[in-house]
């Protein structure tokens, strides 16, 4: 029975619980991306870098927090920051809207040149960052840093093996959660909600029944920005800020928004939980669960991994591609290509 | 202005950009920058024959750019003996394998009859089966491969033939593995598409890193042969002393940009050779065809045109010709650096090329590629000028005043993304339009 809790807590340890938090940062990344499609109807390139720019906003916000001593122990300054960080990250997509998307839509353009667009903005956005804040590795999480620690777990259990949780893996999570919760409700029971759904279903039908479309699309970008800065910030807790690091998010977090189906909110999240449980799976080296689980004769003594942990992110993309081979619609659609 | 001489223009305004980089950084600088312009150039050829001609929209040229680099490796490379006999039946097994799974994949795939959850699962099954087998051939030849002296080879090295046949090779490879990637992906639409390559490139790019028996991974491959002499051999020569204090030139100086120059000659001629090939296809019924399904796809094919055909085609010829500069590119820089290989290099930077110089006009890409490689790496030297101009008010060891100098480097990426979205905004044809035949 020991044998059989202590393999569960090493799952839950290595898989279970990092898998919940990266799986809600690429969930809340996924939206982002899946809502400019859905209304703007473009593949967003940027959107990786639009994250990095919202973590920079709370990171930015974090240490002028700390250096007024201002904290919040034992969470971190940077909840304190994140809604002030949203407010710009919230500024600098209206920005880029009026003075660079805005026209576009007004010629119509098709969507390679949207995503050209978007490579440009991408360009501009990665060089503002680093021109602010440079290209290095920085902390953002500080406070307490474990809900409780490995050895803790161990003493109260009395198991071998420990369970560790971040504080971080437990905000990420549940903020996740909560801004899930917050947004189906804002696009199911608001005014403003239900016209961007009606937007996204048909656009010409929503336009005749008296809808503002720049009024849908100022939403659609404030919204994006919140969850982009959430999506960063978050990342940026978990792990650490680097600026380089949200390029190679980007696909991962198309992988997840392209897996449930792209313009699919629900589909996004469950897109968002598969890529970052598969990346997990694959990679993780079985051998300690096998030997607890296994009679000692068959234990193995390889590392037991279906993949080396150099290619994590790859799994991510091969997902990708195949979903976009197989059904390019999403996993939960009825048709094959 | 009339196009032929908008083209004279703006090629003379270049090269006085260039000769006022020699003047003032030296020509050493000058020239290595012309060289690197001379690839770029063939990589915007490149994607301008996908994107230019044919509307095709992919975004997976540093894939290709990569391939066209492990195509160096594997052709010039010396073999390392000891690593074939451990390890070649293994590996060659493997492959054997897994082309047989491909095969198997696709009949299961195409022609069992199969529909829904059930096609997918048995191939599934076929290609899960296949890679268990393969990895029971390969595995232990790959660890015996990389076993042997780890730290000068521990791959299986290459065929040691002359590296400038690599560039032939590189194109073949890149333009093979398009047609395996277009087979698949080329039904998408725009976006996804897109997408598909993008993650495509990034696959090919870790297996280069991580596949350390083909290319020694992130330990990279150094010390390719050259096409050209060693400058230590020329300063040793007789004649080129000679020659170089008959003229009162610095022999080393001499020698460093004799051998640059041999480079340009060398990529210059494949330069001129892919330009004139691309003007031909241009402009013969092939090319009008490709611009007829670009305009309207539905109106090529109501007139007869398989456009997932050409589409293919095209797409498999502008990545062989990427590959090529991919090839060439491990050339100059005499090693392969699998790290070295970033979507914002090599694929966006070859599309702001292609963007900015006009898509749709080889003339125009050619310059797109010089234009924005020369201002990549100039932006720094230059976002550096203008920043100790701006802030000379300030005193020497003012925080801000040390903080955007030492940010400088990162101009070219805002400077990039403002060119092309001004160019995309204000003159979406580029800086040399396509002309209307």
């Amino acid at each position: 029975m020991d044998d059989f809790l202590n393999a569960s807590v090493i799952i839950a340890n290595f898989i279970l619980i990092p898998g919940l938090a990266y799986g809600s940062q690429l969930a809340l990344g996924a939206l982002g991306v899946t809502l400019v499609f859905s209304v703007l109807r473009f593949s967003n390139i940027a959107h990786g870098e639009t994250m990095a720019a919202g973590a920079m906003f709370t990171l930015l916000f974090t240490w002028w927090f700390k250096s007024m001593s201002i904290s919040i122990e034992p969470f971190p300054t940077a909840i304190l920051a994140l809604p002030f960080a949203t407010v710009l990250a919230a500024c600098l997509c209206l920005i880029t809207d009026v003075s660079i998307y805005r026209y576009y839509r007004k010629v119509k353009a098709e969507p390679a040149i949207y995503i050209i667009v978007s490579v440009g903005v991408m360009f501009v956005y990665s060089g503002f960052i680093r021109f602010l804040i440079g290209p290095n590795d920085r902390q953002m999480s500080d406070g307490q840093r474990f809900l409780f620690k490995a050895r803790e777990f161990k003493n109260l259990t009395g198991l071998n093996e420990g369970l560790a949780i971040k504080t971080s893996q437990v905000i990420s999570i549940s903020s996740a959660f909560v801004a899930v919760g917050v947004l189906f409700w804002f696009l199911k029971h608001t005014r403003t909600g239900k016209s961007m759904r009606a937007f996204s279903d048909n656009e010409d039908l929503a336009l005749l029944s008296g809808i503002n479309p720049e009024r849908v699309v100022l939403v659609c970008w404030i919204i994006t920005a919140i969850l982009a800065t959430l999506a960063g910030s978050l990342y940026g807790l978990d792990k650490s800020f680097r600026p380089f690091v949200f390029m190679q998010l980007l696909l991962p977090i198309f992988a997840a928004a392209i897996v449930g189906g792209f313009g699919n909110p629900v589909g996004a999240i469950v897109g968002g939980f598969i890529i970052a449980f598969s990346e997990l799976f694959v990679t993780f080296a079985y051998k300690r669960v096998l030997t607890y689980i296994l009679p000692e004769s068959l234990a193995p003594n390889s590392l037991t991994q279906f993949l080396s942990t150099d290619y994590k992110i790859a799994v991510s993309f091969v997902i990708l591609v195949l979903v976009l081979l197989i059904k390019p619609k999403g996993i939960f659609s009825q048709e094959n290509s | 202005m009339n196009p032929t001489k908008r083209i004279i223009v703006l090629y003379s305004i270049m090269a006085v950009l260039f000769l006022v980089v020699g003047l003032n950084q030296g020509w050493d600088v000058a020239i290595l920058i012309f060289n690197l312009c001379i690839i770029s150039a063939i990589m915007a050829l490149g994607v301008n024959i996908q994107w230019g001609y044919a509307g095709l929209f992919s975004i997976g040229s540093m894939g290709f750019a990569a391939l066209g680099g492990l195509a160096s490796v594997i052709i010039s490379a010396e073999p390392v003996v000891e690593a074939w006999q451990i390890g070649g039946p293994g590996i060659v097994s493997g492959a054997i394998v897994l082309i047989l799974t491909g095969l198997l994949s696709f009949y299961s795939w195409k022609k069992l009859g199969l529909g829904g959850w059930k096609r997918i699962s048995v191939t599934a099954f076929v290609v899960l089966f296949g890679i268990v087998i393969m990895r029971l051939f390969a595995v232990p030849a790959i660890k015996a491969i990389e076993n042997v002296d780890p730290a000068a080879a521990g791959y299986l090295g290459g065929f040691g033939l002359p590296i400038t046949f690599s560039w032939i090779c590189g194109g073949l490879l890149a333009g093979g593995v398009a047609w395996l990637i277009g087979k698949v992906s080329l039904g998408l639409r725009a976006d996804y598409l897109a997408i598909a390559t993008l993650g495509i490139s990034e696959i090919i790019i870790f297996i280069l890193k991580f596949e350390d028996w083909l290319t020694r991974g992130v330990k990279n491959v150094t010390g390719l042969p050259r096409p050209v002499p060693y400058e230590i051999d020329l300063v040793n020569s007789d004649v080129f002393q000679q020659w170089s204090s008959s003229r009162g030139l610095d022999t080393m100086g001499a020698a460093s940009i004799l051998v640059k120059l041999c480079y340009s000659a060398l990529f210059l001629s494949v330069l001129i050779a892919v330009l004139y090939l691309s003007e031909k296809a241009l402009k013969s019924p092939w090319g009008r065809m490709m611009r007829a399904i670009r305009d309207s796809e539905v109106a090529a094919a109501a007139m007869g045109k398989d456009v997932k055909a050409r589409h293919l085609q095209v797409f498999v010829l502008g990545s062989a010709v990427v590959g090529i500069a991919g090839a060439m590119l491990t050339t100059l820089d005499g090693q392969f650096t699998p790290t070295a290989y970033q979507p914002l290099r090599f694929t966006f930077l070859i599309w702001v090329m292609v963007i900015i110089g006009g898509s749709g006009n080889n003339w125009g890409a050619i310059l797109g590629g010089f234009v924005i490689w020369f201002f990549w790496v100039q932006a720094e030297p230059i976002g550096l000028w203008i920043i100790e101009f701006l802030t000379s008010g300030l005193p020497k060891d003012s925080d801000i005043r040390i903080h955007l100098i030492q940010s400088a480097a990162y101009m070219r990426l805002i400077t990039m993304g403002i060119l092309l979205l001004v160019v995309l905004r204000f003159s979406p044809r580029g800086l040399i339009p396509e002309t209307n035949r």
